[in-house]
């Protein structure tokens, strides 16, 4: 087994991983790792479309950062933590700029000044864009950045199965390298993580196939918490039958949403903001229409969907500000948009919820300690900034923001500590690791579960019992299925039986992990019984400040899943408003 | 229902062999990674493809399929008329197993030509200022800035096939992107690196890789577009 070290590690090559291993190595001449399960530059971020939030320029558009923050907060259901969000909106011109002067191409104004668009829940357009493939120009300057300096080492398709945790305080990890199928220790003073969300515990979604979170569910193993797991983005329009994402840049241009009778439906949920209402209303303004027989329906897939309407924006908008949208719709749903609708229902986004950290991405411990040397950002942390629901483009700035206090702080600790240590213990974690994943797993009886009939049944599992909207009596229903899946994890079959690019073994881990994060969105949702942002029950229909503005912490304790609360840290927003747009 | 034989070429790091499987599809509306990840998980799971977003921007999945370098993601059904789909790893690679293959060494030759702004680095991460673009200025790279690295380009290119260490139409469209954006001033610096054997002088003009990239890049014009900066002795691009 190969032993590796490391001063700093970051686990996850997102935005938010490369733009912390970016600020890291300008910080500090130590010795940095990218650790990552796919190839570096391929990771999801690059999916984004969209753009990403800042106030650029304030006096030109009547914008503010109290405004910014009022609209994540207001958007949020009030859930978000106050101070967090300050730090957000303070820190992300910066981050936008940052990223301008790295060369991302961002879409100008002919003098000069970066383009801003409206998005869903913005007061004012705020949203910078190039074109609509913002996250993929962001992560292709940024991985192209890393490379300018020569302290940065990369992992690519590392496939990490463990945190190594002791006494507080992290020590390394161990990975499997997936093209030998090697296990490896790798030592090091400090880490981050950035391994993003988990849209992929439901079949219908938006994010990349490797989108399946199961860092959280292994955080929760090593001893962490992981916080308002409850909170799952359901985005609007999705493309039917795959999924695929059409950005809300569309309705941002000035798309509309059309029913079957062609009615712009949205004037019956939100009357001033239209189209432009944030997700969690508009998604489910999309589900209601579908319900009640005004949506029109797919054919091969018996789908419900609505019609998402671009054709009065011109061939010019099309091209210029939207083109992928155009190309998407063309490739994958066989439509052109400017002469026809294009099929859209909502999908699974993004995981509002993670990894417990403090405001500035510390990871901490269910009773709130720090865990020394640990770090989280990005969509795998929870700071939290987006509480119940998340504002569209508020994840690129907030994966920018903390990636790069992160990688600073993470730096500046590991030029101060100890190298670190080798004791044989850790050497023996990782030879009990090797021996759960390749002799255990591996070395299976023939007559097992199919790993993917089992992640089919996880997957279909969250979506009939912990949708857009929820009750408790399915809910209740859902979690004896959960453990029955738990259980049934033991009896999985792994076909194929090498160790090179060994994708049936990595679909094992992954499912493995995804079944622990599962069971804290279950739990979570089953226990807040009250109606707020993305969360919404039937049973309780209304926000209840009284008894649930508080976050929710899932962590182990002896192997069984605890819940526990914290409070919303409040600056001066503190009338809770009714969210009516 | 059309039931489709795909004949893939395997490799499991010591043999290779071509299997066959049938997939019965509903629609043809369906890429060929759909039909890819459908043997998978229902007829084979040691069969080993590099994937990931499926909405070509990753550029994970780049193959040769009927004997074209294509990404699996954007090559639908309706655009392949026949019912047989022949699969093979792309050319000029290292095979690591079955679709899989090494291209890692790509991204040691983009790191050749010094991928990022090229001026005071203090400025770039202490200042907090535009250093500002018009849109015309935008223009002149924007195109070239949409490579998304699958790696195909150097999986069509003659020359990369004999002389591995050409650096190839990614880098070289890449020493173009960085070098002809109004931020940057690193020109003779990679004017220099590009300036070579192993740079723009061993392209022999092929186009292929220009013809099989799917983003539009066509990194066979930056490549022109570098010599004639070379020949011009031009102060910047
Ligand atoms: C289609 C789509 C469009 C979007 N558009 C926008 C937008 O316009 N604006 C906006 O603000 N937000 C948008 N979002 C949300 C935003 O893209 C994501 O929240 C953000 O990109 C997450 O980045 P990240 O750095 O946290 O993680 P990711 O980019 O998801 O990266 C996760 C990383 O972790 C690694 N990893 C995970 N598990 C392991 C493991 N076990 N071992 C090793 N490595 C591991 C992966 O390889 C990867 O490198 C969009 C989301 C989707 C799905």
């Amino acid at each position: 087994m190969e032993i590796l070290k490391h001063d700093l590690l970051i686990i996850g090559s997102g935005i938010a991983g490369l733009r912390a291993a970016a600020q890291a190595a300008y910080t500090a001449k130590i010795d940095i790792a990218i650790i990552s399960k796919v190839q570096v530059m391929r990771s999801h971020s690059v999916s984004a479309e969209g753009g990403m939030s800042a106030v650029l320029y304030p006096d030109k558009n009547n914008d503010s950062l109290d405004l910014h923050a009022y609209d994540t907060i207001k958007g949020s259901d009030y859930l978000a933590d106050q101070d967090a969000v300050e730090l957000l909106v303070r820190m992300a011109p910066l981050e936008v700029r940052y990223l301008e002067r790295i060369g991302v191409p961002w879409s100008r104004h002919p003098d000069g000044r970066i383009y801003q668009r409206p998005f869903g829940g913005m007061s004012v357009p705020r949203t910078t864009f190039a074109a609509d493939k913002t996250g993929f120009f962001i992560m292709s300057t940024l991985w192209q950045e890393t490379l300018r300096f020569d302290n940065i080492k990369y992992y690519h398709e590392h496939f990490v199965t463990k945190l190594i945790i002791e006494n507080g305080e992290f020590r390394g990890v161990t990975a499997i390298d997936l093209k030998t199928g090697e296990l490896k220790l790798i030592l090091a003073k400090a880490a981050i993580i950035a391994t993003g969300g988990a849209g992929r515990l439901y079949r219908f979604t938006t994010t990349a196939h490797s989108t399946t979170g199961e860092m959280l569910g292994y955080a929760m193993r090593a001893g962490l918490a992981l916080k308002d797991m409850e909170f799952v983005q359901w985005h609007p329009t999705a493309l039917v039958p795959s999924g695929i994402l059409v950005s809300e840049a569309a309705r941002g241009e000035g798309g509309y949403l059309v029913n079957k009778e062609g009615e712009r439906f949205m004037k019956r949920y939100a009357p001033q903001k239209m189209e432009l209402a944030p997700r969690d209303i508009v998604s489910r303004a999309i589900l209601t229409e579908i319900a009640e027989g005004r949506g029109f329906v797919h054919e091969e897939s018996g789908m419900g969907y609505v019609g998402l309407d671009l054709r009065h924006l011109g061939e010019e908008v099309l091209n210029q500000k939207i083109p992928f949208i155009r190309e998407l719709a063309h490739k994958y749903a066989g439509v052109d948009a400017l002469s026809e609708l294009i099929p859209v229902r909502p999908a699974v986004h993004y995981t509002m919820g993670g990894i417990h950290t403090d405001t500035y991405g510390r990871v901490l411990t269910p009773s709130g300690e720090w865990v020394k040397g640990l770090w989280a950002a990005g969509e795998a942390a929870s700071v939290s900034v987006h509480g119940a629901n998340r504002l569209g483009s508020n994840s690129l700035s907030e994966c920018s923001v903390w990636g790069r206090l992160t990688g600073e702080q993470a730096a500046k600790y590991a030029m101060e500590a100890p190298a670190p240590s080798t004791d044989e213990k850790y050497i023996k974690i990782a030879q009990e690791e090797e021996s759960r994943i390749f002799d255990k797993l591996l070395h299976k009886e023939t007559n097992g579960i199919s790993v993917y009939e089992l992640k089919g049944r996880l997957q279909d599992t969250m979506e009939q019992h912990y949708g857009p909207f929820r009750h408790e009596s399915t809910m209740k229903e859902g979690i004896p299925k959960l453990l029955k899946i738990r259980e049934d994890f033991s009896r999985i079959r792994i076909e194929d039986g090498s160790r090179i690019y060994n994708q049936n073994l990595k679909d094992a881990l992954e499912l493995d992990g995804m079944i622990d994060v599962a069971l804290a969105v279950a739990y979570g949702a089953l226990a807040r019984q009250e109606s707020r942002g993305a969360h919404y029950r039937l049973d309780y229909p209304k926000r209840d400040d009284v008894n649930w503005l508080k976050h929710t912490l899932a962590y182990f304790v002896g192997g069984q899943l605890q819940l526990s609360y914290v409070p919303v840290r409040i600056t001066k927003w503190t009338k809770f408003e009714e969210r009516k747009y | 229902m059309p039931t489709l034989t795909v004949r893939v070429k395997r490799f499991d790091g010591k043999k290779s062999w071509w299997q066959e499987y049938k997939v019965d599809v509903k629609s043809r509306r369906v890429s060929v990674l759909d039909v890819l990840l459908r043997i998978k998980e229902e007829q084979d799971p040691t069969l080993a493809v590099r994937y990931s977003c499926r909405m070509a921007i990753c550029g994970s999945c780049g193959m040769v399929i009927n004997g074209v370098p294509r990404l699996a993601c954007q090559t639908l059904l309706t655009e392949i008329k026949d019912d047989v789909i022949t699969v093979e790893p792309m050319w000029n690679y290292r095979v690591i197993k079955d679709l899989v293959v090494d291209t890692e060494p790509n991204f040691d030759k983009l790191k050749k030509i010094k991928p990022y702004i090229l001026r005071d680095v203090k400025e770039i991460y202490e200042s907090d200022k535009e250093f500002g673009q018009k849109p015309e200025d935008l223009e002149k790279y924007y195109n070239f800035a949409y490579c998304i690295e699958c790696g195909l380009c150097m999986s069509a290119c003659p020359v990369v096939a004999t002389n591995p260490r050409f650096l190839g139409p990614m880098a070289l469209a890449a020493a173009y992107r960085w070098s002809a954006d109004s931020r940057d001033q690193g020109w003779p610096i990679r004017a220099k690196i590009v300036d070579s054997d192993e740079g723009v002088w061993s392209c022999h003009l092929a186009y292929t890789c220009s013809a099989v990239c799917p983003r539009g890049v066509d990194p066979g014009f930056a490549i022109q577009l570098v010599k004639v900066a070379l020949m011009r002795r031009a102060k910047r691009l």
